[in-house]
């Protein structure tokens, strides 16, 4: 893992990005001046209060949407002009075909992308058995529950070993309990895979718990106020746990984070009145 | 709702029971002459009736040769209503500019009684199969239309972005997800279809026809005949039950998903 982040590869880089569109008051400035690197093996956890542009932002580098001003570019070098396999996305809810089984659900990609299907197969079970699905295969989406369905779609983006994986709140739907184990195991996966993540939260212990990056961001207009580098993922996964939870340092970023986000909100209250 | 399988409801034993009340009721009423035995026949005449329209037929024609010639029309007007009715609705849900030149003529025609154009239908095509299925054409089109329309309208839109994300193409997206997602509501659309349809062919066999169950109805009225009247109405009765429960067996084969996401 170490020698993952020590490498300066840049997966997707985000320069001086706008986001302006027409609005019903004239123009809205969605996001202002995003510059951002993402770097190989990085676990980025976005936070901010709603309508800060954090989904915009997550839109952006999946493709879905044009900066209006400035670039996003795939690897440093090309600009990424409309969504792909490269950079798979988890959607808040999840978006399994209710007309495929989960096994045909989550070899989807591959089967669109013409890979060998002796290939696929290895995969689909691969990841399904790795998300704790194997014998669910045959089911429908909706005889699953919430946690497993999310569990799918997060297969369903791993088979195609994507360059990132983009999550829009993926666990926002979830109960308490779920929510923990997800986060257990959206961080063993990455332990495992050295994927590159990309989340957005609304939970700054979430956020704390999984990223190796946390960006703060704040709203109207959407921009990045301050980032973190944190290094808890290591210790919540192990048996020092509860130390890493309630250590001075975690005590101390969690409440300056929550600072940030609060200021924002009063900042908000007041300007709407 | 979970249904133990093999044990049957409250609810189905009402319905069973009500029908029996209706049938016992039918029998005693006259019997006992409350009723005026020319306007509705015994239970036992209108069995006989039905054994005979089913044995000898009426005027030329066998029970299910009336019954045959009525489904042949429904059957080819609703398949050219749905061969071209899907596609025109699909793409007007994608396209604005072919909806609005299909939606003024479809939503003009659409609350028109259909027996109005009906006469017009018969002076040009006749009182035979052409003029009817040209009816039931009209009468399915408009709702396999609209429910298309409404169909994709109803796409989630992360269906289609997250297929892209895992790497489909355009023409992936429309096969795989596209068409599949519609399925459940073009059903909706085709069942209203053919409901419409059969009451249609039904009243435009008693406006003008040769054959069909329509029309014995309407002739067996002329001679008098309260007991074919009778066979022809339950016949016509199952049978539309028997076309809704056969759409319902191919939905729930089909889109075993609609309503549960």
């Amino acid at each position: 893992m170490e020698e993952l982040l020590k490498t300066n590869d840049t997966v997707v880089s985000i320069k001086n990005a706008y986001l302006k569109y027409a609005g019903e008051r004239g123009s809205v400035t969605a996001l202002e001046n995003i510059n951002l690197d993402i770097k190989k093996g990085e676990f980025i956890c976005v936070l901010g209060p709603s309508g800060c542009g954090k989904s915009t932002l997550l839109k952006i580098i999946a493709g879905f949407h044009q900066p209006t001003e400035g670039e996003a570019l795939m690897g440093g070098i090309t600009p990424i002009k409309g969504p792909d396999w490269e950079r798979g996305v988890v959607f808040q809810a999840p978006t399994l075909y209710p007309w495929m089984n989960i096994y045909q659900n989550v070899e989807f990609g591959p089967k669109m992308r013409k890979i060998p299907k002796e290939k696929i197969k290895e995969d689909v079970t691969k990841y399904l058995e790795l998300v704790g699905l194997k014998d669910f295969a045959k089911q429908k989406p909706y005889e699953l529950s919430g946690g497993m369905r999310q569990r799918a779609s997060l297969a369903r983006v791993l088979v195609n070993n994507p360059s990132m994986i983009l999550m829009d709140e993926p666990f926002g739907a979830l109960d308490a309990l779920t929510r923990q184990n997800m986060q257990t195991l959206v961080r063993e996966i990455w332990n495992k895979t050295g994927n590159t993540i990309f989340l957005i939260t609304h939970d700054v212990d979430e956020a704390l718990a999984l990223a190796t990056r946390v960006i703060v961001m704040s709203s109207r207009p959407g921009r990045i106020v301050k980032e973190f580098n944190t290094e808890f993922t290591y210790d919540l996964g192990g048996a020092n746990e509860e130390a890493a939870k309630y250590s001075p340092e975690y005590m101390h970023i969690r409440e300056e984070i929550l600072n940030i986000i609060n200021a924002q909100n009063s900042a908000l209250k007041t300007s709407e009145v | 709702m979970v249904k133990k399988k093999g044990k049957i409801s409250s609810e189905k034993i009402i319905s069973i029971a009500a029908v029996i009340i209706i049938l016992v009721f039918w029998w005693v009423a006259t019997h006992m002459g409350w009723t005026n035995e020319k306007l509705i026949p015994t239970p036992e005449k209108t069995f006989a009736a039905f054994a005979e329209v089913l044995s000898k037929g009426y005027k030329g024609h066998t029970l299910l040769q009336h019954i045959g010639a009525s489904m042949e029309r429904l059957f080819i007007a609703f398949f050219w209503a749905f061969v071209i009715a899907v596609p025109l609705g699909l793409i007007s849900g994608f396209s604005s500019k072919v909806r609005a030149a299909l939606e003024p003529i479809i939503e003009f025609y659409r609350p028109l009684p259909p027996l109005a154009y009906y006469t017009l239908l018969t002076l040009a095509l006749g009182i035979e199969n052409e003029s009817k299925i040209a009816l039931l054409f009209l009468a399915c089109f408009a709702p396999i239309y609209v429910s298309c329309v409404s169909a994709v309208a109803r796409i989630k839109q992360d269906y289609i972005l997250s297929a892209y994300t895992v790497g489909a193409n355009k023409v992936q997206v429309f096969w795989y997800v596209i068409f599949p997602s519609c399925l459940a509501d073009m059903f909706v659309g085709l069942r209203t279809a053919i409901g419409v349809a059969y009451t249609t062919l039904v009243a435009a066999e008693m406006v003008a026809a040769t054959s069909g169950i329509g029309w014995m109805v309407l002739d067996a009225g002329n001679w008098f005949r309260n007991d074919i009247i009778f066979v022809g109405i339950i016949v016509m009765g199952i049978t539309g039950l028997f076309i809704d429960f056969i759409l319902k067996f191919i939905e729930k084969r089909i889109v075993p998903w609609s309503g549960k996401d």
